[in-house]
């Protein structure tokens, strides 16, 4: 059975009721109403950030009237993000620590995704357990837990890009658990088995048959890695410690109640720049691994990610 | 072949645990940890130089007069304001979440077609915006002489001051700021309902409403309270929207409070006890979501 498009059933089907049937009686008109609240919130989700974006190439210094085309605030006026050294310190900042959590987080998550997937017993439940808490834990409990035992307890690990990158690696590890053991569930045991039938050591198994099969869940996790260490606020704030280690979100809130020019919107529309760039990569890893079979799509699979 | 079988069993037997340790073990350092220096803050009995606490490692050294401190004033001292606060916003914003987020979420789901793959995508979008830079847009749009006072301008009303403490700014700004968040699940369960179903209603006479209300209501329960426990805990715990569109103590909300403490003041262990305290009423949440998931899963058996 295929999905129903309401659009085409309408064109297919005319009603078979004889007499007039008001239209909240009537199941096969067209949802008008549906298709309006949809588009409107698609608008308002999106327009905003779009005259945001836009405002990044204002002529002027007003981030609310539109003055003409200029790539000023990108490069080379006074404040703009080439010449302002501390808008171009958090934007590396930001692109370090993406980088560096991407490097820890996923071997990390595909090691502990393959163990507790095919390690079966009482101890590797209570590990999935506690590995899926950090996805429900609301970000300011995160934050200000992690922020108390770095100050109080791992005392040699300083504030800033060491602390945030601990801080990063544990929000970001459940998400390649969660990516990878689904690829890991739906792809089964039969080719390790095959593989060590064939004289196979356990190591060579996962080596050679194993990883190149995660590899699309695996790359599409590490990108979604990066897109969330770019975009993490919270626990950035609690554990950047000093101007130093800024990064782009805590800069941007820093300076949004402050005198802000459109080097801000710059700013914000090169680190949506980023993660979407991220995110496309991770759509195209998906897809790779579904050509021609299956029935729902990379896109479908993101929006289970969510 | 019945030896090097076992052989493989036994070094299988302690691999998969050997991958799953270095994961556990960063999680119960930086996870479990963590959240134990919470409670030795939160229940530590001095404070050193600085006026900052001591923690309290041992539980037997626990002093609770700071949690009590901060409970009766969250239940009838200065804080219940900002408890009452937070649980009107957070209310308001998931109502509004659900009027907006539930009709998107269904007429995405019950697409086809290239529209869907656009629309599916359009909806994704702004779950990879960065949450300030959303936030930054309103600001833009919201000033003094911004896009919204000039449109309401032209209706012929007054400018309006809308970053100034304004309680319907920041509500609207919460559900604007955590509605994809409450989409994405809501699509995912009512995605899986089989369209044979609410045909099967159409057939045997049922109107779109009561359709709606006997079959696509209640086989999205599950979703829409997974969307909305999504939603809900970090809204109760969020602190940066409210300071980026409003900024007043008027409208100050628990996270405020506990940014406040923990990071602009000396007195960490009143913030570790908002934050024990936040915890203990979203775990709330969290245990009566974890048994409706769990009955789901039982009854579907």
């Amino acid at each position: 059975m295929t999905r129903t498009d309401v659009a085409t059933r309408v064109e297919a089907e005319s009603p078979p009721a004889k007499r007039r049937v008001p239209p909240w009686r009537n199941p096969w008109r067209r949802p008008y109403v549906l298709w309006t609240i949809t588009w409107l919130y698609i608008l308002w989700s999106l327009v905003p950030v779009l005259i945001a974006v836009q405002f990044s190439f204002n002529d002027g210094r007003s981030r609310s009237t539109w003055q003409g085309f200029s790539t000023q605030w990108y490069c080379c006026a006074e404040g703009s993000i080439g010449e302002d050294p501390s808008l171009l310190l958090a934007l590396k900042n930001s692109l370090i620590l993406g980088a560096a959590t991407v490097l820890v987080a996923t071997p990390l998550g595909v090691a502990l995704a393959m163990g507790l997937t095919r390690w079966r017993s009482r101890s590797s439940r209570v590990a999935n357990g506690i590995a899926l808490v950090p996805l429900v834990t609301p970000e300011i409990v995160l934050g200000s837990a992690l922020y108390l035992v770095m100050v109080n307890l791992y005392q040699f690990v300083p504030l800033g890009r060491p602390a945030m990158l601990l801080g990063h690696v544990t929000f970001s590890v459940s998400y390649v658990l969660v990516i990878v053991r689904s690829r890991l569930l739906s792809i089964g045991g039969d080719y390790e088995e095959a593989a060590r039938d064939l004289g196979a050591s356990p190591m060579q198994a996962i080596r050679t048959v194993l990883i190149p099969l995660l590899m699309p869940s695996i790359f599409a996790s590490a990108m979604i890695v990066f897109a969330t260490s770019l975009d993490d606020f919270v626990v950035s704030q609690f554990l950047f410690g000093d101007a130093s280690n800024i990064t782009v979100p805590i800069k941007l809130y820093n300076a949004v109640r402050a005198s802000p020019t459109p080097a801000l919107n710059a700013l914000a529309t090169l680190l949506l720049v980023g993660s979407f760039l991220a995110l496309i990569l991770a759509f195209v890893g998906l897809r790779t691994r579904r050509r021609g079979r299956g029935t729902r799509s990379a896109l479908e699979d993101l929006a289970d990610y969510g | 072949m019945a030896k090097p079988d076992i052989r493989h069993d036994r070094a299988t037997r302690r691999l998969w645990p050997a991958l799953a340790l270095p994961g556990t073990f960063w999680l119960i350092a930086l996870f479990l940890v963590p959240f134990y220096a919470v409670m030795a803050v939160a229940f530590s009995g001095s404070i050193n130089i600085f006026g900052e606490p001591n923690p309290a490692w041992n539980p037997l050294d626990w002093q609770f007069a700071t949690f009590r401190q901060v409970f009766t004033d969250s239940v009838t001292g200065p804080y219940q304001e900002v408890w009452i606060r937070t649980g009107i916003y957070s209310v308001c914003a998931l109502l509004i979440c659900t009027a907006v987020g539930y009709p998107v979420a269904y007429y995405t789901a019950r697409l086809a077609g290239k529209r869907r793959g656009l629309v599916l995508a359009l909806i994704l979008a702004p779950w990879w915006i960065n949450y300030i830079t959303r936030m930054l847009a309103w600001v833009n749009l919201l000033q003094d002489d911004g896009y919204v006072n000039k449109v309401i301008g032209i209706f012929g009303f007054a400018p309006v001051s809308w970053l100034s403490g304004s309680s319907f700014t920041v509500v609207m700004a919460l559900a604007y700021g955590y509605l994809p968040y409450f989409i994405i699940p809501l699509f995912a369960s009512l995605d899986r309902i089989d369209p044979r179903l609410l045909e099967a209603s159409r057939d045997l006479g049922m109107s779109p409403v009561r359709t709606f209300l006997r079959v696509t209501l209640p086989l999205s329960k599950m979703g829409l309270i997974t969307a909305l426990v999504i939603t809900a805990l970090p809204m109760a715990g969020d602190y940066y929207t409210n300071t980026i569109v409003s900024g007043s103590p008027k409208t100050n909300m628990v996270g405020n409070q506990i940014e406040l403490f923990l990071l602009q003041g000396p007195l960490k262990n009143y913030g570790a006890a908002l934050v024990l305290l936040l915890s203990l009423v979203l775990m709330f949440f969290m245990a009566y979501y974890l048994i409706l998931t769990q009955r789901a899963a039982r009854d579907a058996q």
